[in-house]
């Protein structure tokens, strides 16, 4: 197999599971509860430990001495390709678990489909993060469904994360060339199947938590192509702050 | 956040099977679904356990601290309660 679009395919969704964990991450001391101040960042380094393991991969495909840090740290924005929706600022507690449920929910079968897939490597990843992911759909999901059906408040605060948040959904499912041709080589899988899944549970649990799923004529897209929202770049000044100030800072 | 939205669940870890459940602390939570996955998140971090139990706090009926002399302090002069006057016949080897 080619290894640049594969590369190119780790990359992305690496920088997926870095972004995410890096704003979920930003719960740490700040959530509602203390319950959920030790569950988001669970949940974070999940999410960090799966994009460590892509990283990893992405740096060995690539052979040229640039390291997962290398990768994570030191990049410009435009060489970050993940999906615009893991970049959305967290805003409120509503829109963070809407945010999670909807990525997880991608991720899911994503992963398990990958588990039985033709690359070693993504398959050892998989197995671990199908676990994982597996608890953050349900802890998000079952959040979706009492704050959706839950006070007048709470149900407001879901109605806006929807409305916000589910044009960026699309772009989870789009596949570029690089990505097409690692679908073609059966080490992902195909996205209409992903997405068939993906429709599917979201419309089980917002009928639980009496939302509807909008209609989104404009989707909003361009991470995959390293077009980003303004927020990204004050999301990056914090995530690469001490590798920039003390470049080869060791614990 | 107030108590009766948020009501108090008490939470068990059984650290390995053939153990008992054991009292690690509490959690608060709007419905049991929600205390197991607090639970989860707030005490199983570290690989404590493989299963939880979790009841409601109010669930729980408590002896009165007030009634603990007369609950407690007559089982302290009763040693013959302990099962260690007898002679062990060397045969039964460890008890």
């Amino acid at each position: 197999m080619n290894p640049d679009p594969l590369l190119q395919t780790v990359v992305q969704i690496a920088d997926d599971h870095l972004i995410l964990g890096h704003r979920l991450s930003e719960w740490c001391g700040h959530a509602p509860m203390l319950e959920e101040d030790l569950s988001m960042p669970n949940m974070a380094l999940d999410l960090i430990g799966q994009a460590r393991a892509l990283y990893n991969y992405a740096a060995k495909l690539e052979n040229k001495d640039r390291t997962e840090d290398d990768f994570a740290y030191l990049r410009s924005d435009r060489e970050y390709t993940n999906c615009l929706l893991v970049e959305r600022p967290n805003t409120d507690f509503a829109y963070t678990m809407l945010r999670q449920f909807y990525f997880a929910t991608f991720m899911q079968p994503f992963w398990q489909s990958v588990s039985s897939g033709t690359d070693e490597t993504l398959k050892g990843i998989a197995a671990k993060a199908y676990k994982e992911t597996g608890y953050h759909v349900r802890h998000s999901g079952e959040w979706i469904i009492r704050l959706g059906d839950g006070t007048e408040e709470s149900a407001r605060r879901m109605n806006d994360a929807v409305a916000e948040l589910h044009p960026y959904t699309d772009e989870m499912f789009t596949a570029d060339a690089a990505r097409q041709y690692c679908i073609e080589n059966g080490a992902v899988p195909d996205m209409q199947s992903i997405q068939a899944i993906w429709n599917n549970n979201i419309s089980q649990v917002f009928a639980q938590a009496r939302l509807t799923i909008p209609k989104t004529p404009y989707p909003q897209t361009g991470g995959r192509q390293g077009q980003h929202t303004e927020d990204f770049g004050f999301l990056l000044a914090e995530l690469q702050y001490m590798q920039r100030s003390y470049p080869g800072a060791k614990w | 956040m107030t108590e009766n939205l948020m009501p108090l669940w008490e939470v068990f870890i059984r650290p390995r099977n053939g153990l008992n459940h054991k009292h690690v602390g509490s959690v608060h939570a709007a419905d049991a679904a929600m205390a197991m996955q607090a639970a989860r998140d707030v005490y199983t971090r570290r690989e404590e356990g493989n299963s939880i139990w979790i009841i409601p706090a109010a669930s729980i009926v408590a002896s009165d601290p007030a009634n603990a002399e007369e609950n407690f302090d007559p089982a302290s002069d009763k040693i013959y309660r302990h099962p260690s006057f007898y002679d062990i016949p060397d045969d039964v080897g460890h008890m």
